[in-house]
């Protein structure tokens, strides 16, 4: 939450003026969009007779109906409390998604029959990767936060050119250097081990900013206070300062295996059959692309918010214990 | 009792081009209760951290223990663990409970058993008055009980010597009487002693030597009696006469 004012305006959706220009908006975009031939002329058949020779009456009809509709749903879910506010507005967007899709006239029978192998095939994939990878990418992180710090000369050159070679290139193209690459050197990679190391590598380098960031922001007093007992760097690191950036870091990570999650949809282009890659191929067979694209963009979604959610419990416990 | 645990030998210190020690000279000998006075910028908190070397120094020569601070030595470590620091700002570790800020030293740099450094731990908690707190976490603690925990766990480590760094500057004035009170248990006890501090009443009571520092060098050292009523240098009579006017 922002910080809360103690004086409160007026929300503007009751205010008659912004309400009734959002109506002549919605008014003139409606009846733009010429809806008399959908299922809104027909619904109308009674006022304006047969839809598809309404013409220009017919649609500016519909148009003031949606409008109407659409103004007086702003205005009464202004009177809710916040989450029921909230609970509608998501609910009302969840379905205007869905009938958008279900206007493509999607073949549902076709994924219910591919769905379960997705799931079982290309979920767990994409799960086990992602959760390799960021389990590999904070240990690199470590080593590269505590190089990026140090005073050594050699070791920063080396993290300061990792992180900026894997920040600045595509991750695209990592999994590719990588997968085709190392082949040239003589070392061949499975695809599963390749999409793993480029994930690694990549999210190293940006989680090397994090953990820097997170062992940066501990007082010099408790490197004082260690120090002056006789604990060596590497103890105090452990003990004393890791714990205490733990906090700092973990929401951040959080993020960031959300976004590997999505990205580890990149490794499909060198054939990990994880969910990305079972979508394109599952649904290239039959040439039905978009039912599988959807299903899994759905699937995508759903891991996400399951992640989120974990996550925002993650940042209030360390909100709680924090002191 | 004239057995040195530090020496400073014309120890110089820069800061880029500042000079922030100059020339000092100073030795602690064992059983010794020193405080360092002096004011703000004068170089005094410098000085005490040259001590066990959280600062370097650059000319002169710093002995503890026998053992010579310099840029390569192998066993810093070694010399810390027998010099207890006490900071302004307490320095706990937050993430621990109070039983385990004290029983960390003891147990991860000198090897000591759980049982016997809980034992040590819960000895030395009784003797700063607050063995209640032991499961709590600093945070939860006012400032004098941070800074007698503190105190505890530097002397859970068995110290030859303490330093003191402004150890009261930053408490409330109701907390400051029970750290000093730890402070002066702690002097009678026999315990060596470098303390810089503002708290002319504690000099009075417990130190047998003050040194008043300014511009990064000791101007006068003598026993309390003669510091006190008698101060030589005209920079120590302006610098009392302007604490102790209230």
């Amino acid at each position: 939450m922002l910080f809360a004012d103690t004086v409160v305006a007026d929300p503007a959706v009751h205010k008659p003026k912004v309400m009734a220009i959002i109506f002549i908006i919605g008014f003139v975009i409606f009846s733009l969009m010429g809806l008399n031939d959908t299922i809104f002329g027909e619904f109308l058949r009674p006022a304006i007779g047969e839809p598809a020779e309404s013409g220009l009456l017919g649609n500016l009809a519909i148009g003031m109906v949606i409008s109407m509709i659409f103004t007086a749903n702003i205005i009464l879910i202004g009177f809710l409390p916040f989450r029921l506010q909230v609970l509608i507005v998501w609910f009302e967007l969840l379905l205007l998604f869905l009938t958008f899709y279900y206007s493509f006239g999607l073949d549902f029978a076709f994924i219910r029959s591919k769905v379960w192998f997705m799931i079982s095939q290309g979920v767990f994939t994409t799960l086990y990767i992602s959760a390799i990878s960021i389990t590999l990418a904070s240990i690199v992180a470590i080593f590269g936060a505590v190089a990026k710090l140090s005073s050594n000369g050699f070791a920063y050159a080396i993290a300061s050119f990792y992180t900026s070679f894997f920040r600045g290139l595509p991750l695209l193209m990592q999994v590719y250097l990588i997968y085709l690459g190392l082949p040239q050197l003589g070392y061949v990679i499975d695809a599963v081990p390749a999409g793993i190391l480029a994930l690694t590598l990549c999210y190293g380098a940006y989680m090397t900013e994090i953990f820097r960031a997170g062992i940066q922001s501990i007082n010099k007093g408790q490197w004082e206070a260690s120090r002056s007992m006789g604990f060596k760097f590497g103890l105090t690191m452990r003990r004393i300062i890791l714990p205490q950036a733990m906090p700092l870091i973990i929401p951040p990570t959080g993020n960031q295996f959300i976004a590997m999650l999505k990205d580890s949809s990149l490794v499909s282009v060198i054939g990990v059959w994880e969910l990305m890659f079972l979508a394109r191929t599952l649904g290239n067979k039959d040439f039905k692309h978009m039912e599988m694209l959807i299903t899994a963009a759905l699937i995508y979604w759903c891991l996400t918010m399951v992640l989120e959610v974990i996550q925002s419990r993650i940042e209030r416990h360390y909100r709680t214990i924090s002191h | 009792m004239s057995e040195p645990i530090i020496q400073m030998i014309g120890v110089s210190k820069w800061y880029g081009s500042f000079r922030a020690l100059t020339d000092i000279d100073f030795t602690v000998n064992k059983g010794d209760k020193i405080v360092v006075c002096g004011p703000s910028g004068s170089g005094k908190s410098t000085m005490i951290r040259t001590l066990n070397w959280l600062e370097a120094h650059q000319e002169g020569k710093i002995i503890v223990n026998g053992i010579e601070m310099h840029k390569k030595m192998k066993n810093v470590d070694a010399v810390r663990m027998d010099i207890g620091m006490v900071f302004q700002h307490f320095n706990l570790f937050p993430h621990m409970t109070v039983l385990e800020n004290l029983m960390a030293g003891p147990m991860w740099v000198r090897g000591v058993k759980e049982d016997e450094a809980r034992k040590t731990a819960m000895k030395f908690l009784d003797r700063v008055r607050i063995p209640e707190q032991a499961e709590k976490y600093p945070g939860q603690l006012s400032g004098g009980q941070q800074q007698r925990v503190a105190i505890a766990r530097s002397l859970c480590m068995k110290p030859k010597v303490m330093l003191f760094d402004e150890p009261t500057s930053a408490l409330d004035p109701e907390m400051v009487a029970e750290v000093l009170d730890t402070m002066i248990e702690l002097a009678n006890d026999g315990m060596t002693m470098v303390c810089v501090t503002h708290e002319m009443g504690f000099a009075k009571a417990v130190a047998d030597r003050v040194v008043f520092m300014d511009e990064g060098a000791i101007l006068e050292e003598s026993d309390p009696h003669s510091f006190f009523d008698n101060p030589q240098n005209p920079r120590t009579q302006n610098f009392l006469s302007q604490i102790l006017q209230h």
